[in-house]
């Protein structure tokens, strides 16, 4: 039988019972638009934690108090873990200890708000170096100036803002520089305000407070240790090392021996970009074997349907055969009619997949500052219509043998 | 019986069919034997269950024999495979039933044109043969029109036409006019007996004597044995079918 013929007569067979052929893709359709809405949700994500850590840049290596967090409950112990303390900071400092290493700043996390004569606003608030945060997120200073080592030194109760905290909280106001926010009751300068820039790496530039660290330790937090120390290495190339040799000097400061029993741990952009992809990747897995599931039933209603259309067209089957065609032209048919349906569904799928992505994309670009991007999956849409092509092959062989099989003369009697 | 000076299309020799069901075995055909030269009429004949459509369906090759031997164009039967079978179907033979079996969700056309599928004719040559066919039985104002808006006597011609496209040797045509009114009856009769003019053999199974009478001669059947077999001429002489 020649291909167009098939092709004619299996979407004859099909346009026939056209609802009953949607129904019968559904779970076709489901699956493959699942895949495709999988892939390419799973891309997006994997794009913006790409170009947020790629945001830090790839020789910034962040040291956090704690064991390293291996699950939810482990997180609690991070923030309240108090390990790396200013000495800590200091021997990491000396050049013995790491040679490689370009700058440093230790950095608190300040929950709560700054409030302008009575308007208030709940920004992030860190203590770290002006120099680090303009370095690592590249941002520039709009009015004003940053904050300097002195002022660090000086505990000086200065304060860099964004774009976003300056509207909430001057308005139209144009120049701020120079006046008193309240943070935790104490007044903080203004001495710069930060050009609008949006979401770099994790953080919403516009809606940053930057204060001096020793400032935010001492008079806000009232601790003495750090959050966070950040620090840089001379060149990319050089992060494994510098990583290796930020353990060795931090081990030896608080006497530890069992790598396992330290009490903080190192994280790179590298290293977090793996370890994101591998739960990437799991959740990719967990959801594709669901998908799987969801497919396999989809193929089972397929083979439901042709069965049906096989006990529905014995009499053309019969007569088939009787104008000459043979088993195998049969078997061909009824396969293909199968595949097409299938195949059918897949298209349906990725076009629905596709569409629920775009969809989710714009919606995360209109309600969110996230740099998201809509992605085709190519891979998984070239996918999608080879599994479905395989669905049909394997759910409609049954089937297709079984028309393939009938006498022609007990077909052409059937009623 | 067989004209001695043509060959023989069909030669049977004791061809039996038993059937093997839950109530023990059933002899549909006891033995028969015969032969039918090409470019014969020959009509079977016999009552209702006598066995003769069982015997269309063995000599058309729809159905497998379980005894004797049939000789198709020279060559033993039994020695085909499948495949062979079938195209022996496709090329060679040319099949009206009684129940028309065409598509009804296709048009004239593409019905005529469905052997052309399975044969080794090029697609381009298709709707030629076809159209050629639908004008042989005088449907071409029919061409386009959906199986399911046809008329029976138009549906019968349609399935001679699908009969006719591969141009078979040989013309298997069981009860061709049994749902047909007499007057649609005797316009597919002369349609088969015209093509038998033009040399294909044609084998009819029938119970009605009148449409019996359009072959040359009539083998009759009867409780799955040839009662007889003789030139329609001399049973019309005999004054065999006032009876």
């Amino acid at each position: 039988m020649q291909l167009k013929h098939l092709y004619k007569t299996s979407f004859t067979g099909l346009r026939t019972n056209k609802v009953r052929s949607l129904l019968t893709i559904l779970g076709i359709v489901i699956g493959i638009s699942s895949i495709i809405l999988i892939f390419s949700l799973g891309k997006g994500v994997e794009g913006l934690i790409t170009g947020e850590l790629s945001g830090m840049g790839a020789d910034t290596i962040v040291i956090r108090p704690g064991q390293q967090p291996t699950g939810l409950n482990d997180f609690s112990e991070t923030l309240f873990s108090d390990s790396l303390k200013s000495r800590d900071v200091e021997a990491l400092k000396k050049k013995s200890n790491v040679p490689h290493l370009a700058k440093i700043a230790p950095a608190i996390i300040v929950p709560g708000r700054v409030s302008y004569r009575g308007e208030t606003f709940k920004p992030m608030i860190f203590g770290w170096t002006a120099e680090l945060m303009t370095e690592m997120f590249g941002v520039e200073i709009d009015s004003g100036d940053l904050f300097y080592e002195s002022d660090i030194r000086s505990k000086a109760s200065v304060a860099i803002i964004g774009s976003k905290v300056k509207e909430e909280l001057f308005g139209n106001e144009e120049n701020v520089v120079g006046k008193n926010i309240k943070i935790k009751d104490r007044n903080f300068r203004v001495v710069g305000v930060l050009k609008p820039q949006g979401q770099v790496s994790s953080f919403n530039v516009d809606e940053l407070v930057v204060l001096p660290y020793s400032t935010a330790q001492i008079y806000l937090m009232g601790i003495d240790h750090y959050h966070e120390i950040i620090l840089k290495a001379d060149s990319p190339e050089n992060v494994s090392q510098t990583v290796e040799d930020v353990k060795d000097t931090l081990r030896e400061m608080h006497d530890i021996t069992d790598p396992s029993k330290d009490d903080f741990f190192v994280v790179t952009p590298e290293g977090m970009l793996e370890q994101i992809g591998n739960i990437l990747d799991a959740l990719t897995l967990f959801l594709s074997a669901v998908v799987g599931i969801a497919l396999v039933v989809g193929g089972v209603g397929v083979m439901n349907i042709m069965l049906v259309s096989v006990t529905e067209r014995t009499k053309e089957i019969g007569l088939r055969k009787a104008i000459g065609a043979t088993n195998k032209d049969i078997m061909i048919q009824f396969l293909f009619e199968s595949m097409m349906l299938t195949i059918t569904g897949g298209v349906i799928g990725i076009i629905i997949g596709m569409s629920l992505s775009l969809i989710t994309t714009i919606a995360i670009l209109s309600f969110t500052t996230y740099a998201w991007s809509f992605s085709f999956p190519v891979g998984a849409s070239i996918l999608g219509i080879v599994v479905s092509g395989l669905i049909g092959v394997i759910f409609g062989i049954y089937p297709a043998k079984k028309a393939s099989q009938k006498s022609p003369i007990e077909a052409l009697r059937y009623e | 019986m067989i004209n001695k000076e043509k060959k023989s299309i069909i030669s049977v020799k004791n061809l039996e069919k038993t059937y093997n069901d839950e109530g023990g075995e059933t002899h549909a055909l006891r033995g028969v034997t015969f032969d039918i030269a090409s470019g014969e009429f020959v009509a079977i004949m016999g009552p209702s269950g006598s066995g003769k459509s069982t015997l269309l369906h063995m000599l058309g090759l729809l159905d497998k024999f379980t005894g004797g031997e049939y000789y198709f164009d020279q060559d033993k039967v039994e020695t085909f495979s499948e495949e062979e079978i079938a195209h022996l179907r496709n090329k060679k033979m040319g099949f009206i039933f009684q129940a028309f079996n065409l598509l009804p969700k296709a048009t004239v056309l593409d019905n005529v044109k469905l052997p052309l599928a399975y044969s080794d004719v090029p697609e381009s040559e298709w709707n030629n043969m076809a159209v050629k066919a639908i004008e042989a039985v005088g449907m071409s104002h029919r061409i386009h029109h959906f199986a399911s808006q046809l008329s029976v006597g138009e549906k019968q011609r349609t399935s001679i036409a699908r009969a006719l496209v591969n141009e078979p040797d040989i013309i298997f045509a069981d009860e061709p006019t049994g749902n047909l009114d007499s007057r649609s009856g005797g316009v597919v009769m002369d349609i088969i007996k015209r093509l038998n003019y033009k040399g294909k053999t044609v084998v009819l199974i029938t119970h009605e004597t009148y449409t019996a009478e359009y072959a040359e001669r009539i083998i009759m059947i009867k409780d799955g044995k040839m009662e007889f077999d003789k030139p329609v001429e001399h049973m019309r002489q005999a004054g065999e079918f006032k009876k």
